[in-house]
């Protein structure tokens, strides 16, 4: 690893997208949007895919008037690195061997930078080549510009360092703020020369990360450390019951409590949804949650107050038995099954879960006559502003919204509902409101990681091979909840991610859904419905590996047939994991893998049997296929928080409901792994230079099914529901 | 309210709140040292933890008034060039990714160091178990732990603060 470092102390953020625009050195507005076009021809089409929006000339890379070179980081920081790797994509077409000449600059948001989403391991992998295309037509447009001032050929030149070069006579050279305004006045090459991937000097090197010294001495900021002049702290009493409404309010003692300014109604918008609550807005924060303990609050709960987590699972039960919809076959399961020598059936349950970031929702608006401003954390900067203009009647321009770092998202800043409920207050009490809500808020009224039931079927020939499977799963619906759908004739399709297109060549196949309808709040969650689903699976395929009597790992890899990379990538993982080796008595080994759409990665797990008959978990060991790795230590990091997330899920408490309440409020009851409880993960990357995959979310789905796989090999008990105790 | 005087990082404030007020709001909103964070307000998660006479307190529970005379610490006072060798073990282990729980990561690790430059896994399970970290950074905050404990154990500097319960302003 590189051991250089710049500690830098200021957080460098976008003061405002127009103080860019005026120092973007391609001054004339034709090589301007021209230059960015580079990236953008190619990259509106996937850019459109994920979330739409305006598309605009988007300049990420600045040379000022003192020549430093500014790379923006146009995608919000969560913690999975895009603040370097991002721009390290850029610095790295335009040749420079570290990124010590180089500022990384936060970007605001604004419509030039396309969307500015994070979500679905997608930054690097759907960025990669776009990137390399703007940083390699900047670096051939500065090599002209010298070309031209020495009177030779673009051949004859190149750019190292800040720097262009002759090649002929090295001593001769130009900085890149000698040639800048020459520069700004060429052509923008349309499609310039990517380097060859042997020459990298920044992509595959694990860079230290330019944020993380900001987050050592606390001088980066998050969304819940902006302040305001004027502004006024609001605490929000919700409807316990999901969708509840106010029916009265008796505020009288609220405010009494000093320092209490106002009580106002408050609606928070879940996309389609609407949810209650009652805001205390106060000079401080401590006022307005004083204020709330004080308020009284009679609520209309009629028609939500049914949602209980036994209740759930009667519905996924008695749905478990529904035929369902048939959405993938290959050969003909029914038939074979039927008249299979051996077959297996069983029965997956998995939970509901919440994302809960560290840094607990919270948002800053001021809503003004004719704009608004917000200053938050989020992933969803684009959609933030949207929606805040949507619900102001504003022009997207007259809203602007400020970013910082983000203290963790999973999913759960992907949606604007905390945002909308900060601009109601703001607009009610015509002042800058700072929302911060409690964490007994979140886990409480956040939208959450939906539970699915799922039912397998398998069948092995008599030497103990797979011939069919049918995977049924019962899953509520992420997009029709929030969005709306066919409700009743349809299925999530998002449901049957990871093995509706299985790697398995199993030659009789059948993959049906079942649609739940639930008025809980749901949102993605890190890795979607793999977290659960991949659960199912691979206990299943372990079922039918020790029915055959096969070595689970062999049994996996015999039955991947075509995809040479995911045979490799687990041939690779049983290496990394020493799989053959003995066991040490009252030691258990489980393995299971998963490929959806953010990428792929399997997990070997080792787990011992402790005298007072709990499970210990000795360690975890990942092989991840991310093809090119942009920079392996982070990717290993974002695994090593995958594998405790998964992990988590797996054996730490679920949320609960009953009476349309959660049950869980804080951290007391809905517990996440301490030091103590987290083993020693191993991450292994698989050598690869085919383009970027995901790395933000493939480390999770494996590691429920792998563990309790291996709880199997050591005890002989199946597990199949989770979240399971670690006990014997 | 109540006129209050509190040392922070060598600094006197005077702030007028209610005495009940958490000192975390205190130090966030008064004292404008944002490094301090807001997990969940019931000492669960330990992000707000800060140092009172060099002891590691969970801020988000503690009454502004009962801090006397003793000297509070937050991470903007440890070391704001990133010196400190818990500092810089952090970043040789490249242990944040949101880096939100982080500072108190960081503090209750400072905590422990002073009084053990030589802990064991459990040492170092007992005095991180107050601290929470929702992207799973365990396994690096342990490393850099060690890392950290010995560069402090080759620090004649650190072995005098830890003789005379300094908080380790260094």
């Amino acid at each position: 690893m590189e051991t250089k470092n710049k500690y830098k102390n200021k957080q460098s953020v976008e003061k405002s997208p127009n103080a860019i625009s005026r120092r973007f050195f391609l001054k004339t507005a034709g090589a301007g949007s021209a230059l960015l076009a580079i990236g953008f021809q190619t990259l509106g089409g996937e850019l459109m895919k994920f979330k739409p929006t305006e598309f605009n000339p988007h300049p990420l890379v600045l040379l000022d008037a003192e020549g430093k070179i500014t790379i923006m980081a146009h995608k919000q920081e969560i913690g999975q690195g895009v603040y370097q790797s991002l721009p390290t994509i850029i610095a790295e077409e335009m040749n420079f061997s570290s990124l010590d000449q180089i500022n990384i600059k936060l970007a605001n948001t604004a419509t030039k930078y396309g969307d500015q989403s994070v979500g679905g391991s997608y930054s690097v992998r759907g960025y990669y080549t776009d990137l390399r295309k703007i940083g390699a037509g900047v670096r051939e447009m500065l090599e002209k510009a010298a070309a031209n001032r020495w009177k030779t050929t673009p051949e004859n030149c190149y750019a190292e360092d800040g720097k262009v070069f002759l090649k002929s006579d090295k001593s001769k050279f130009l900085s890149f703020k000698e040639l800048a305004e020459e520069a700004s006045k060429l052509e923008v090459p349309k499609e310039p020369k990517l380097k060859d991937a042997k020459d990298f000097k920044l992509i595959g090197k694990s860079l230290l990360r330019p944020d993380i010294p900001l987050k050592t001495n606390g001088s980066a900021i998050f969304g819940i450390d902006f302040k305001v002049e004027g502004m006024l702290y609001a605490s929000v009493e919700h409807c316990p019951v999901y969708r509840g409404k106010v029916k009265s309010v008796d505020d009288r003692r609220a405010k009494n409590v000093k320092g209490v300014k106002a009580v106002v109604q408050v609606e928070r918008n879940l996309f389609k949804n609407s949810f209650f609550g009652v805001a205390v807005v106060a000079e401080n924060y401590y006022a307005a949650t004083e204020g709330r303990k004080q308020l009284k609050i009679e609520w209309d709960t009629a028609g939500y107050d049914q949602i209980s987590t036994e209740n759930n699972l009667k519905q996924f039960k008695a749905l478990a038995k529904t035929e369902g919809t048939v959405y993938e076959k290959i050969g003909d399961f029914d038939a074979t099954f039927n008249n299979a020598p051996t077959k297996l059936e069983a029965e997956y349950e998995t939970s509901f879960a919440a994302h809960v970031p560290l840094e607990p929702m919270n948002c800053i608006a001021h809503v003004k006559e004719g704009e608004c401003e917000i200053w938050v954390s989020t992933q969803v900067p684009s959609d933030v502003r949207e929606t805040v203009a949507k619900m102001l009647g504003l022009d997207v321009e007259k809203v602007k919204v400020n970013l910082s770092f983000v203290g963790g998202g999973f999913g759960r800043r992907l949606t604007a509902d905390y945002v909308t409920e900060a601009v109601n207050i703001s607009k009610q009490v015509k002042a800058p409101v700072k929302l911060i809500w409690t964490r007994e808020d979140d886990i409480s009224q956040s939208p959450l990681r939906p539970a699915t039931y799922s039912i397998l079927q398998g069948a092995l020939d008599k030497n103990g091979k797979a011939i069919a499977i049918h995977h049924k799963v019962v899953a509520p619906s992420i997009g029709f909840e929030n969005f709306g759908g066919k409700v009743g004739e349809e299925f999530d399709k998002g449901a049957l991610e990871g093995f509706d297109k299985s790697a398995y060549s199993i030659p009789n196949q059948k993959v049906s859904g079942v649609y739940f309808k639930t008025d809980i709040p749901l949102i993605w969650w890190r890795a979607v419905y793999s977290t659960t689903t991949a659960f199912a699976h691979e206990s299943f395929i372990d079922e039918m590996a020790v029915k055959a009597g096969k070595d689970p790992l062999q049994f996996r890899i015999d039955l991947i047939e075509k995809d040479e990379r995911m045979k490799k990538m687990l041939i690779f993982l049983g290496g990394k994991a020493e799989w053959s080796k003995a066991l040490p008595p009252n030691w258990g080994k489980g393995v299971a893998w998963w490929q959806f759409f953010a990428g792929q990665a399997g997990h070997v797990v080792y787990v011992s049997k402790q005298k007072d008959n709990t499970i210990k978990i000795e360690k975890v060991v990942v092989a991840i296929d991310c093809g090119t790795a942009v920079n392996p230590d982070n990717i290993k990091a974002q695994v090593e928080g995958g594998t405790v997330m998964g992990l988590r899920e797996a054996v730490a408490n679920e949320i609960t409901f009953k009476g349309g309440k959660v049950e869980q409020g804080n951290f007391n009851n809905y517990k996440l792994l301490r030091m103590n409880e987290v083993p020693p993960i191993e991450v292994y990357i698989v050598p690869n230079s085919e383009v970027p995959h995901g790395v933000g979310e493939p480390g999770l789905p494996p590691v429920a099914p792998a563990l309790a796989n291996a709880i199997f090999n050591l005890t002989g008990k199946r597990i199949r529901k989770i979240p399971f105790k670690l006990e014997g | 309210m109540a006129e209050i005087k509190l040392i922070i990082n060598e600094k006197e404030h005077t702030v007028d709140v209610e005495p009940q007020m958490p000192l975390l709001w205190v130090i966030r909103d008064f004292a404008n040292l944002t490094g301090t964070k807001f997990g969940c307000g019931m000492s669960q998660c330990g992000a707000c933890t800060v140092h009172l006479d060099g002891k590691p307190i969970r801020s988000c529970t503690f009454p502004v008034v009962a801090v006397q005379k003793q000297k509070i610490t937050t991470i903007e006072g440890i070391a704001m060039d990133n010196s400190h060798p818990v500092q810089k073990a952090w970043i040789e282990e490249q242990v944040p990714q949101c880096g939100y729980c982080q500072s108190g990561q960081i503090m209750s690790a400072i905590a422990l160091l002073e009084k053990n430059q030589n802990p064991t896994d459990e040492d170092i399970d007992t005095a991180m178990a107050g601290n929470l970290c929702r992207c799973g950074t365990y396994g690096r905050v342990r490393k850099a732990i060690k890392k950290a404990a010995e560069a402090m154990r080759n620090n004649p500097a650190y072995q005098k603060s830890k003789a005379s319960g300094d908080s380790g302003n260094k």
